[in-house]
């Protein structure tokens, strides 16, 4: 008998394994759904997949009778525009901030230890200090997402400059670059994979960051959709909510494995195991 | 011209003594292999060469100026590992010798003056006989490779000093002759200073013009940190049998007579 961790599944086969947990999913929903219908034909806890589908046909293809616009598009343009700016707003600051730690004594040696307490406080403790101070408009809602992942980013990247091996700074040094060189040609280029592979650990956290800031105060965004309905236990929307958002964030993951893996090839060169 | 004088040079850490006493005269174009029981100060002794350390005590010179307290395009290196950039092709490798000097903001080069540095490149990488590898990465090259590489990539700056620290030690025994048999002529031919840490005595006698060892004459079994390692043995290579450069700075209680006592010799040494 093999040991289980030498047991390792086929193509066709891990495909099959990778469906079969969803499958099963799908099907004890639609058991439960039809459960509850049979008992209460008006139950709105668990709508069946067809009230779902024509609820989110719906809110995809027909304008709002208040707005004029049609809900999802309207809701996913501004949840993504504030996660979009958010992200890209962290990712400059960190990159900067965790090379500039990373590589110089005298910046790490001043700001290290602010980031490590700043990096400590919990980012919606913030939240009504940047509503009182940026108002409840975008401003406040990426913000958040940005004081929300920016630490993270810029602690992992600073501990990956730790990581290049000191030879390739002396190497560097003796091919006569100076630092901002050295900074530019070593060091960023071998920075970027991690800093994909960061803000990809970081999309799970902006999502939460921006839910949370417009569950609290918005007028249009996927978050604020789902906690307004909420009122109206109308989990015909709810659902396919999440399941657009979940899609969102994942397509989103997908994506930077795919860049991450295309544009730095090297770095990638039977370093793991899968 | 690249000589390279120490002058009573002791390294210190807190009260713990690596070096003392160390006196030297290296002359322009000597290839000096430096060998010595691990922990003797041969590593210290290239980093303060290089730039990475400081003498605690003493004066370091390179053609009789101070040599500046970090790392620079005179001197270059070769570490035993990660002496090569693993995001840049073997040609990116040895072209960034030719782009740092001549685009301080971007740091790459465009147009002719690329075209030129390329052809540079290129002498060097066919130089080591990386040509048939010029587009691949490191991670695609085996070990002896990669330090063909980091030579050819130190040569760009065409530095006074070339130092290597152990560059050979992980590479089988094949490739270690393959190595030395590169090393040799690319060292006369651009008349370098070379000094090259090893723990292989052959290599150190079959390489070298000189050859300098260290170690602890004297030890403090209640302060292991007490004493540091001296120069015990300077031979010049250069004549028929190893014969001793200077004489030897002997400590003062330390009773065993100097040099009569060499049997060193290839033969003997491995």
């Amino acid at each position: 008998m093999r040991r289980a961790m030498n047991i390792a599944p086929g193509r066709g086969t891990r495909l099959l394994l990778a469906l079969l947990p969803f499958l099963l999913i799908v099907c004890v929903y639609a058991l439960g759904s039809a459960d509850r219908r049979a008992a209460n034909p008006d139950d709105k806890l668990l709508p069946p997949f067809a009230e779902m589908a024509d609820t989110a046909g719906r809110l995809a293809t027909e304008p709002d009778r208040r707005t004029g616009e049609i809900t999802l598009l309207a809701d996913t343009a501004a949840s993504l525009q504030r996660l979009v700016i958010g992200l890209a707003v962290a990712t400059l600051i960190g990159l900067a901030l965790g090379i500039a730690l990373g590589i110089l004594p005298m910046i790490d040696a001043t700001f290290g230890p602010l980031v490590g307490v700043l990096s400590m406080i919990p980012p919606m403790a913030l939240l009504p200090i940047l509503f009182i101070v940026f108002g409840l408009g975008e401003l406040s809602k990426v913000v958040l997402i940005v004081i929300g992942i920016t630490p993270f980013l810029v602690r992992d990247l600073a501990m990956t400059v730790g990581a290049i091996p000191g030879e390739q700074l002396v190497k560097a040094q003796t091919l006569g670059a100076s630092t901002w060189q050295t900074v530019l040609r070593v060091v960023l280029p071998q920075v970027l994979p991690r800093l994909i592979e960061a803000l990809r650990l970081s999309l799970g956290p902006a999502f939460l960051f921006l839910i949370s800031s417009e569950a609290i105060a918005a007028d249009a965004g996927l978050g604020y959709r789902i906690f307004l309905v909420r009122r109206y236990l109308a989990m015909d929307v709810i659902l396919p909510y999440v399941a657009w958002i979940t899609l969102i964030a994942f397509v989103m993951d997908l994506a930077l494995a795919r860049l991450a893996r295309g544009a730095f090839a090297w770095a990638y060169d039977g370093a793991r195991r899968r | 011209m690249s000589a390279i004088t120490v002058r009573d040079v002791w390294v210190e850490y807190g009260d713990q003594i690596v070096l003392e006493a160390l006196n030297l005269d290296i002359a322009s174009g000597s290839f000096v292999t430096v060998v010595g029981p691990s922990g003797c100060g041969k590593s210290t002794f290239l980093r303060m060469v290089l730039g990475q350390e400081r003498p605690t005590r003493g004066r370091l010179l390179l053609d009789g100026a101070p040599l500046p307290a970090e790392p620079g395009p005179d001197r270059g290196i070769v570490f035993q590992r990660y002496s090569v950039f693993p995001h840049l092709t073997v040609l990116g490798n040895v072209l960034a010798g030719f782009e740092f000097a001549a685009s301080p903001w971007l740091g790459t080069l465009f147009g002719a003056a690329r075209r030129r540095a390329v052809e540079a490149s290129d002498e060097l990488i066919t130089a080591v006989g990386l040509a048939a590898h010029r587009d691949k990465y490191p991670s695609a090259l085996s070990g002896g490779m990669q330090q063909r590489l980091a030579i050819a990539q130190a040569l760009a700056k065409n530095p006074k000093v070339l130092l290597l620290d152990e560059p050979f030690g992980a590479l089988d025994p094949g490739t270690r002759a393959q190595m030395h048999d590169l090393l040799k002529p690319l060292w006369r031919q651009h008349g370098m200073t070379v000094i090259m840490v090893t723990h292989d005595l052959k290599e150190a006698f079959g390489l070298g013009t000189r050859l300098i060892a260290f170690d602890k004459l004297r030890h403090d079994p209640q302060a292991p940190g007490r004493y540091g390692a001296r120069l015990t043995y300077d031979l010049d290579l250069t004549r028929r049998r190893p014969t001793p450069v200077a004489p030897v700075p002997r400590a003062n209680q330390d009773s065993h007579s100097g040099t009569s006592t060499l049997p060193l010799h290839p033969r003997h040494s491995t």
